[in-house]
């Protein structure tokens, strides 16, 4: 399929989720929905770095907060001014570049190293913008910052439903990067490195380049995802929005559906995002983490390559006629001679 | 802010004695992730999980926790054992260990911690013995016992370790896996069984490491994250494979968290082993001691 019927395909089918919103007409079904959607953004831009070049970041919860309080800081300096409030698309590149930009910075501190180097260091680094997020006390410090959100806004309605729109565009233009990438130069550059990253610098790939290109990508999406959460969640606490559920559920999403295109992160989000909003109300928030650890667990073990690989499996076909062109990882000979 | 000097000294030598402390809890990732690369991000987790050993043992039997961690030690190493044989099955033997032998420690980590949360719930919770209200005072030097005695004995530990590396045939075993497995098999040896022995003495030292903690501080689940970012400074600051690297950093490391907390507020101290982590991956990656 070309990327605008795709494009065409994936706004019927927001139309279609939207619409089918709105008839519910219940406001739960925004806050919900709005919150799975947000998972399906955060793990298609995690699965760019860690499903296509290999290299596992921790840190979703940081880059998603970057965004997150860059909203803040700039509804704070904004709000004697003309401009105030600011539109929420500008809100949301503000926060795509500042995520980007330390993504692309803990890029080139990290990547030249060992794979492992990068995931210790992500996982630091949602440590470090904590501590700085606290002692700013301009955003709120660790009390927090509370944000006022417009009740309604014109042509579309509720607010609500305003915020649960961007991320369904948001959702596809992730999407739609995701399949972009996958099928291009760039995306074979990447797969080079998640197979054999020597072999790939050899061959003359770019590597150093095209990892930065994939950590900034990564970032800036998540800190896209970040931006509205202000206006959606109304009071924002650093304990909460740097919290190690966004990292958890950013990589077992993938995980669970298959980190080797783009349709992976999508079922992922969409099944796990659906089933804990279910255990949420149902059971608890605790009890809804732990299923999500169990089954990240459980998946990694016996299906490592996730639901689309049970998929393959099941129907015993060539994984090219699934997903693209892209090569599943298939089991690679023991590393003991 | 006045500067003073009872201040500094007071603040080095308790950043020195809790270097101490994190040496214990480097130790085991610098056996797992320095020699044997396994990147067990999981560890800071079994240190909680032996910090709440000690706590029910001492709560229902008032037995020392330090005692209590030695004598559970081989239960750890039982686990750590099963851990890397599961570890070994699914992800070293199809080679996959990067990324989802991360993922799987990462899911491990969490379990534990929900685990611990729903079972224990959110409260601090701490230990008692003799040695924890009494401090030494030389002129304006307070040594508070608490602090003292995990880090001698941490200090013991690693000294034994130490020495159980480079003097004993497994030791020089779980030293050459790393380096080359073949010849290792040349030598009659199964690499597999030496890293299995060596994933289980590292969260062996785990027990330990919880039973220090929580004389040290009050513990609840999620303090486990805290000491990742600083474990793994550690860790590549000290050269990742060797001991005595690990000490040398885990003290630094303490002197100047310590610094910083006494000077600028103890709410700044957690970015200090991340900017530590990020200037010896940017400057010197083979860390202080190096090969």
């Amino acid at each position: 399929m070309r990327t605008p019927a795709f494009l065409l395909v994936c706004f019927v089918i927001a139309g279609i989720v939207f619409a089918a919103a709105v008839a519910a007409g219940n406001d739960y079904v925004f806050f919900a929905g709005y919150v799975v959607l947000q998972y399906i953004v955060l793990s298609t831009a995690w699965n760019i770095l860690g499903g296509y070049c290999g290299y596992v970041n921790f840190g979703t919860a940081a880059f998603f907060a970057v965004g997150a309080y860059s909203t803040v800081a700039v509804y704070k300096l904004m709000a004697d001014s003309d401009f105030y409030p600011m539109p929420l698309p500008v809100l949301m590149l503000v926060g795509g570049v500042v995520s980007g930009v330390i993504g692309f910075g803990m890029g080139y501190l990290t990547l030249r190293l060992r794979g492992a180097f990068f995931a210790i260091a992500t996982l630091a680094l949602a440590v470090v913008l904590q501590t700085l997020v606290v002692n700013w006390d301009f955003v709120g410090g660790s009390r927090g910052a509370y944000i006022l959100r417009p009740e309604v806004v014109p042509y579309i309605g509720s607010y609500i439903e305003y915020l649960f729109l961007v991320m369904l565009l948001l959702a596809v233009a992730a999407l739609t990067i995701a399949r972009l990438i996958e099928r291009s130069r760039l995306g074979y550059g990447f797969a080079t490195i998640r197979d054999d990253e020597l072999a790939a610098e050899a061959s003359g790939v770019p590597t150093l380049r095209i990892k930065l290109i994939a950590t900034t990508i990564s970032g800036a999406l998540m800190g896209m995802a970040g931006a509205p959460f202000p206006y959606y969640i109304g009071y924002l606490q650093p304990e909460s929005t740097f919290g190690l559920d966004y990292a958890v559920n950013s990589i077992a999403m993938p995980l669970i559906g298959g980190t080797t295109s783009w349709v992976g992160p999508l079922i992922g989000a969409i099944l796990l995002g659906s089933l804990q909003q279910i255990a949420t109300v149902t059971i608890s928030s605790a009890v809804n983490l732990l299923i999500v650890g169990c089954l990240l667990v459980g998946f990694v073990i016996v299906a490592p390559n996730g639901i689309i690989g049970l998929v393959h499996t099941y129907w015993q076909r060539k994984p090219e006629d699934f997903v693209g062109r892209r090569r599943v990882e298939t089991d690679a000979p023991g590393s003991v001679p | 802010m006045i500067f003073s000097f009872d201040l500094l000294i007071n603040a080095v030598i308790s950043g020195i004695l809790i270097g101490g402390f994190y040496a214990a809890v480097t130790a085991g990732v610098s056996i797992s992730f320095g020699i044997l690369d396994i990147v067990n991000i999981a560890h800071p987790a079994f240190v909680i999980l032996g910090s709440y050993i000690a706590y029910i043992v001492n709560a229902k039997l008032g037995l020392d926790p330090i005692l209590t961690a030695i004598v559970m030690m081989p239960a750890f190493y039982v686990l750590g054992a099963g851990i890397y044989q599961i570890y070994y099955e699914s992800f070293e033997k199809r080679g996959q260990e990067s990324l989802r032998g991360l993922a799987f420690f990462f899911g491990v980590l969490f379990i534990t911690e929900v685990s611990l949360v729903l079972y224990f719930g959110v409260d601090y919770r701490y230990v008692e013995a003799p040695y924890i209200g009494p401090t030494w005072h030389f002129g304006f030097v307070d040594i508070p016992f608490r602090i003292m005695v995990p880090c001698i004995v941490s200090l013991l530990l690693i000294a034994a370790l130490q020495l159980v590396l480079t003097r004993t045939f497994i030791g020089r075993a779980i030293m050459a896996v790393a380096q080359d497995q073949l010849a290792l098999r040349l030598m009659a040896v199964d690499p597999i069984r030496i890293k299995r022995i060596a994933f289980g003495i590292s969260i062996a030292t785990a027990s330990l490491a919880g039973a220090f903690l929580i004389i040290i501080q009050p513990v609840e689940p999620s303090v486990g994250r805290q000491y990742i970012g600083r474990v793994f400074a550690i860790c590549v600051l000290g050269g990742l494979s060797s001991l005595p690297g690990t000490v040398i950093a885990a003290m630094l490391i303490g002197v100047v968290e310590s610094l910083t907390s006494t000077f600028y507020g103890p709410s700044w101290a957690p970015a200090v082993s991340f900017g530590f982590l990020l200037l010896t991956l940017a400057v010197r990656p083979a860390g202080l001691l190096g090969r």
